[in-house]
């Protein structure tokens, strides 16, 4: 089953921006998805409308095999969302603030649950102070408890991790990995590209409320990002016409000394012999060769670039 | 299709309550030592008078005024101020995620204004009551009152809440439609000293029937006809109520 199966969703904001465009995309049961886009793409209202905060505008939504807009409140207890936004009640301390959250969700009172978050999410020795005294990378981190405080099957993450420092991202990560393993379906937007490289097993891509791909992470480092042949001459290059001919199919770039070649993949072969051998026979050995494979960020900015 | 969600709205209400509870100076002690201000200033205005038309003291007609009056201004101050900050703050959007439905969440809002109203009321009953001699004559009728004006009240205060985008606009709310109408309502003087065209006004104000009601449960007299006010006044109850449910469930002025 999926955890979500998002349909034609649509979103105009009342000042008549398009903020969505007919998104549809699924995020598997059990999936650590990630969902990217530069800033203004629509993540988050896409994010708010799962969350009720924001209607939209059109398209309909399945939360495990539920309609998230006809059953919202059995959709609803079985997904936490940390929204944007860091917001807090300046009345209550985080533990008070963690038990009316479970108890909000229908949930009866647990401490046990309660405690391990706190300890978990790193705020235990301020579980007391009033929210006021939080540091905002502490808020953010209470927001994530109180987004697993119902222990949903669902987590929808939304910047979770921005104004966190290095060593608390990691940490955060492994408990949202142990979770995840422990079979809670993860969904998250990040502006950190080689987290979500190296967390996510699903990938989507938007801009400008456009889907733009959604695929596991897999077959996107593996179809889409492409690996390039990089080879280091003695002095500064200077590519004739004839070169620029012969090498046209290896869309060739020249950064001084440098020439990069982009291969291209035939099932699990490339063509790197092929293209070395045009090199080398243009403009003779280089001293030095290597092989630059495509991360993440450089297939996000290539596919949310401009066309031209 | 769903099961009432009990243990989410027994949580908002505490959660509600809570926050006034834990300010008692300012929820519970400053509107009774407000009650006890006017009180004094009034007594000292008014000597030993009688309210011409009801064969009543001045004080024992004043008195179950400023405990309704307060009852009905803290009952809209707890739940507009509750939408006003969680809005500012954006903690409301806690509420919108959570599964509890708009039905669920005006029946806490109001349980807690409806509380918050009775402490209120109960501590200036304690406090002024000695005063003088009044006694809780009619039960029933002071608990309909009070009951009905904290639900109109907080009812109200929701929506005034729902529709204020900023502190300013919320005190504007209760400057310029709040304050007024309590203040007219005939807490301080007998309507039928006032010359017919106000009369007629007034007549048009809840508040009047609210309070003029509530009062009578101690004097057992008043300026306006009690069934006639009962029935008018449960059918506001009803109406304000359903009107912040309404706007509540269709999420005005929370939601894009
Ligand atoms: N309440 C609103 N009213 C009108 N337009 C809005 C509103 N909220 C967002 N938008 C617009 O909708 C578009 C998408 O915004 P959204 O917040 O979903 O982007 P995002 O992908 O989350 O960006 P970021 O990475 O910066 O968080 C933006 O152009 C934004 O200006
Ligand atoms: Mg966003």
């Amino acid at each position: 089953m999926n955890a979500l199966e998002i349909n034609n969703v649509s979103k105009i904001y009342g000042n008549g921006k398009v903020a969505l465009q007919d998104i549809s995309l699924t995020v598997p049961e059990g999936s650590f998805f990630a969902l990217l886009g530069p800033n203004g793409a629509g993540k988050s209202t896409l994010i708010n409308i799962l969350a009720d905060t924001v209607n939209a505008s059109s398209g309909n939504v399945s939360l495990l095999g539920h309609d998230l807009f006809l059953e919202r409140a059995w959709c609803k207890r079985r997904m936490g969302v940390v929204p944007q936004e860091i917001a807090f009640d300046p009345f209550f301390s985080p533990r008070e603030i963690l038990k009316f959250s479970r108890g909000m969700y229908g949930e009866k009172a647990d401490d046990h649950w309660v405690d391990e978050l706190l300890e978990r999410l790193e705020l235990a020795e301020h579980a007391h102070k009033v929210t006021r005294q939080l540091s905002g990378g502490m808020r953010r981190r209470l927001l994530v408890a109180q987004a697993l405080v119902h222990r949903p099957k669902l987590v929808i993450l939304d910047e979770p991790t921005a104004g966190v420092d290095v060593e608390l991202r990691k940490r955060l990560w492994d408990f949202m990995r142990e979770l995840n393993a422990a079979g809670t379906t993860i969904l998250l937007t990040t502006h950190y590209l080689e987290e979500a490289e190296e967390l996510c097993d699903q990938v989507a891509i938007i801009d400008q409320g456009k889907l733009i791909t959604s695929c596991p992470m897999k077959t996107l480092m593996g179809d889409v990002a492409s690996s390039s042949l990089c080879l280091s001459y003695d002095e500064p290059l200077q590519l004739s016409d004839e070169d620029t001919i012969v090498l046209a199919a290896f869309s060739p770039r020249v950064h001084d000394n440098q020439l990069c070649l982009t291969l291209n993949k035939q099932g699990t072969h490339s063509d790197f012999d092929a293209v070395y051998q045009a090199a080398k026979q243009q403009l003779g050995a280089p001293v030095d060769v290597n092989i630059r494979q495509e991360d993440l960020e450089d297939v996000f900015l290539r596919l949310t670039g401009d066309p031209s | 299709m769903n099961r009432f969600n009990v243990i989410g709205t027994w949580t908002l209400f505490q959660r509600e309550s809570r926050r006034f509870l834990r300010v008692k100076m300012q929820t519970i002690v400053a509107p009774a030592l407000t009650a006890i201000l006017y009180l004094i200033v009034f007594r000292y205005a008014m000597g030993e008078r009688q309210v011409p038309g009801l064969d009543v003291d001045y004080f024992s007609f004043l008195i179950p005024g400023l405990i309704m009056m307060a009852m009905l201004q803290n009952a809209f101050a707890n739940t507009s101020s509750s939408m006003i900050v969680g809005k500012i703050m954006n903690v409301h959007v806690f509420l919108l995620m959570s599964p509890i439905s708009a039905a669920e969440a005006i029946i806490a809002f109001l349980a807690a204004a409806v509380l918050r109203a009775f402490v209120v009321g109960s501590v200036l009953l304690l406090v002024l009551l000695p005063f003088s001699d009044l006694a809780l004559t009619h039960v029933w009728m002071i608990l309909f009152y009070g009951i009905c004006g904290s639900l109109i009240m907080g009812s109200l205060g929701l929506i005034g809440g729902m529709w204020s985008k900023t502190f300013d606009d919320m005190a504007m709310v209760n400057n310029f439609i709040i304050m007024p109408l309590t203040f007219l309502s005939g807490v301080f003087y007998s309507v039928s000293q006032l010359p017919p065209f106000w009369q007629s006004i007034n007549a048009w104000n809840p508040f009047f029937y609210l309070i003029d009601g509530f009062r009578h449960g101690f004097i057992s007299t008043g300026d306006s006809d009690p069934l006639q006010a009962m029935g008018a006044v449960a059918a506001l109850t009803i109406l304000a109520v359903i009107s912040s449910w309404y706007l509540w469930r269709i999420g005005w002025k929370l939601k894009e």
